[in-house]
């Protein structure tokens, strides 16, 4: 079985990033002719001696003409053993909206390093983010080893240095190489210059990741998106009662038989039937998109939450959360905003801002507001009820966007937190 | 307040950890639940949605799709086609067929109706590609459409690569790629406001050669053209182009047969067609996988006008 894993690149230009992204299209034969032979003539036409791989990625008129990246890019490359998707996301410092966009979705996350320079405030930056949102796999690729005679003390120094900083962020599942994009050492295949690292070389982590979270490890979340009955609309008159809750398994497994409670109206039924258009299914699991038939007919809308009866999120109307801010216009306490959190939507306001994260030291300082790119704690106060929990649990159900009610614009990512036993009395948490 | 951080022992690599487990999907499962999901949340969230099709392979697997997604229900809302008036025939009987088999309503916007009374001006290299943009932002505005699915695929191009898989476009219709929402987890945003629109691509991370391994998959029926067969063609700037009603060859352009197919359906006089002796899906798969060329870079010329064709055409309001 051939299976689909999502990948995101951090790190600075400078790092090599795009050189990278660059060495695995062209390892894994994804560069087209056509495309090379465009790279290569715009290279000659800008007196470059070689093909400049970063302009397969930078697709935008501006992005060309000032010679930087702007925006997540995204590539496709596979193998014969997977399928990747790559959300290569610009290194400038004051992009971390970009890299919270690309680690949102990411099963890895790969961030470079350049030997030369090691764990820099990027580095650390980035790791914090890739441990804000829960990236399950880090793998940190030390670069441009070939400058350094291919030398094992620096790499071993740089190692630990990692291992102190992602040890301390919570980072369980990290993975250090050491690489040169440029000539391809540990790229698809391990290097024989690297003699002293017996790992494997990046491609073979990135073919044998597991893809999502185990799903059984998780209690059942499932957003019901959509409520199919057909009546005359059936596309055969034999489905006309057919009633059935349409929806992503957002985690966990559901079975025939699985005992279950909708929110928020707490009202409980059995699952009895699981379909895929006209096949029906042993079980299901995140994040295959489904639908539920139900023992009883109850009331259910778009929105309602199917959850485990045994394990249900509890409802509150109040929220602690981290926000990564995306908009130009800054938060402040008091703001009216749209939270939508799985396939609901419900207005809130913001209650109370705790404190402003300080990506360097990691450590919450008290705040006014939060602009572009900050991230931050608040507290959310729903105008009602809403099955939450917290996002290090399940990453599905604990993530949600604010959104501009007026305007339309998407304000902020956000992260359920638990809440904080203490109260509002402790504004310098740690991450 | 986040948990205490786990102390982590220093694994050397990840494959030691045997952290495997058996529920993975396969890759055309994880693709297709990631569009069924498309499908249903801009659906349920607005209120006039619109799909177009036009009978070319994406707009047939993005039905396809669009129809698991509301099984046993039909699909909810109707299908639009801007019409070139240089479409091959065997791919309008095809749109016309499939549009009934489903009982879906076909809306038909006609680049000749604007031709003919003056509201577009036939292009000097005949292509009428670029000229569906009007047609297509009219068919929307009397539709009343907040919604439009379109087929695009990032791996298509490089200003696709860039675009949301839910993309605003203002009252005019126009793309602004610098100023895109920031698209996070699988929670999209369709507000906009009056006069605005949403661009859906629920095909947004599919590849070409994903698009086959489906279209084998699911045994989804296509237009003929798209399998190995005898036609009469020209070359002409490297692509071999029908000889039909609107692509005569010029002096010195020999009419000849090949047996050929076509990679992409468009407009005839600019859609090329491609040596090929793959007559079913298994050996179309086999040669897409085998192929040095891009889709686009091997059949459309009006891709090739600028580095930038496809940007300019989109900020415009082209699909």
């Amino acid at each position: 079985m051939s299976t689909l894993l999502r990948l995101a690149t951090a790190g600075s230009v400078d790092d090599g990033k795009s050189t990278l992204v660059g060495r695995l299209l062209y390892d894994t034969k994804s560069i087209l002719a056509d495309q090379l032979d465009a790279v290569e003539r715009v290279s000659r036409e800008r007196g470059m001696t070689g093909a400049d791989l970063a302009l397969l990625t930078d697709g935008l008129r501006a992005e060309r003409e000032q010679g930087i990246t702007i925006d997540v890019a995204y590539r496709y490359f596979a193998t014969p053993a997977r399928s990747f998707i790559l959300a290569d996301c610009p290194g400038h410092v004051q992009y971390t909206r970009n890299t919270v966009t690309g680690s949102s979705t990411a099963d890895v996350i790969v961030l470079l390093v350049d030997v030369r320079h090691g764990v820099l405030e990027q580095t650390r930056r980035h790791l914090a983010v890739a441990s804000l949102l829960r990236v399950p796999h880090v793998i940190i690729a030390v670069n441009k080893i070939d400058l350094v005679d291919y030398a094992e003390d620096t790499f071993r120094t740089i190692e630990a240095d990692i291992r102190q900083l992602t040890n301390g962020l919570g980072l369980t599942d990290v993975t250090v190489i050491p690489v040169s994009a440029l000539v391809g050492d540990n790229i698809a295949e391990r290097s024989e210059r690297t003699g002293w690292y017996d790992g494997p070389a990046l491609l073979e982590i990135l073919e044998e990741l597991p893809t999502g979270e185990d799903p059984t490890r998780q209690p059942l979340r499932f957003p019901v998106q959509y409520v199919i009955r057909p009546q005359s609309g059936a596309v055969d008159q034999k489905y006309r009662e057919y009633r059935g809750y349409a929806g992503r398994v957002a985690a966990g497994v559901v079975r025939p038989g699985d005992e279950i409670v909708v929110l928020p109206s707490g009202r409980r039924s059995r699952v009895v039937g699981i379909d895929l258009a006209d096949q029906e299914l042993e079980e299901a699991f995140a994040p295959q998109s489904v639908t539920l038939r139900l023992a009883d007919d109850i009331d259910i809308a778009r929105g309602d939450l199917i959850a485990s009866a045994n394990d249900a999120p509890s409802l509150t109307k109040d929220v602690d959360a981290l926000v990564c801010w995306l908009a130009e216009r800054p938060l402040v306490e008091g703001s009216r905003v749209l939270v939508k959190n799985g396939a609901r939507t419900v207005q809130a306001v913001v209650r109370s801002l705790h404190s402003k994260l300080d990506l360097d030291t990691l450590v919450g300082q008290p705040a006014e507001h939060l602009e572009l790119n900050d991230i931050g704690r608040v507290r959310l106060h729903l105008a009602s009820e809403l099955p939450t929990e917290a996002y290090t649990r399940t990453r599905n159900t604990g993530a949600f966007l604010l959104v501009d009610g007026q305007q339309g614009g998407t304000l902020a990512a956000g992260m359920i937190v638990s809440p904080d036993p203490e109260g509002e009395r402790s504004p310098d948490w740690v991450i | 307040m986040r948990d205490p951080p786990v102390t982590t022992t220093e694994t050397v690599h990840s494959l030691d950890a045997g952290s495997t487990h058996r529920y993975e999907l396969d890759q055309l499962d994880a693709l297709e639940s990631e569009s069924i999901h498309i499908f249903r949340e801009v659906t349920a969230e607005l209120e006039r949605p619109v799909l177009l099709f036009s009978g070319g392979k994406d707009s047939v697997v993005m039905l396809h799709l669009a129809s698991k997604a509301f099984f046993p229900g039909k699909v909810p809302f109707p299908v639009l086609h801007v019409d070139t008036g240089h479409n091959f025939p065997e791919v309008l009987d095809f749109r016309d067929r499939t549009v009934e088999r489903l009982g879906l309503k076909l809306i038909v916007a006609k680049v000749q109706d604007y031709i003919d009374d003056g509201r577009l001006f036939e292009r000097a290299d005949g292509t009428r590609n670029p000229l569906q943009t009007q047609p297509l932002l009219d068919a929307i505005t009397a539709g009343r459409f907040d919604a439009v699915y379109g087929g695009g695929r990032r791996d298509e191009e490089k200003a696709r690569a860039k675009e949301r898989i839910v993309s605003l476009r203002d009252e005019f219709g126009q793309w602004d790629p610098r100023n895109q929402r920031p698209e996070l987890w699988d929670l999209y945003n369709a507000r906009h406001r009056p006069g605005e629109h949403v661009r859906v691509f629920p095909l947004s991370n599919w590849t070409e050669l994903e698009i086959w391994r489906y279209i084998a998959r699911e045994q989804i029926e296509l237009p003929s053209l798209y399998y190995a067969h005898h036609r009469k063609v020209f070359l002409r700037d490297g692509m071999w182009l029908a000889d039909g009603p609107v692509s005569r060859p010029r002096e010195g352009e020999e009419v000849v047969d090949k047996l050929v197919r076509y990679r992409t359906v468009g407009d005839m006089s600019c859609t090329g067609a491609v040596e090929s002796d793959a007559t079913d899906v298994e050996r179309v798969i086999t040669e897409v996988a085998a192929t040095t060329l891009t889709e686009r870079g091997a059949t459309r010329a009006d891709d090739r006008l600028s580095e930038a064709a496809m940007e300019d055409r989109k900020k415009e309001g082209y699909f």
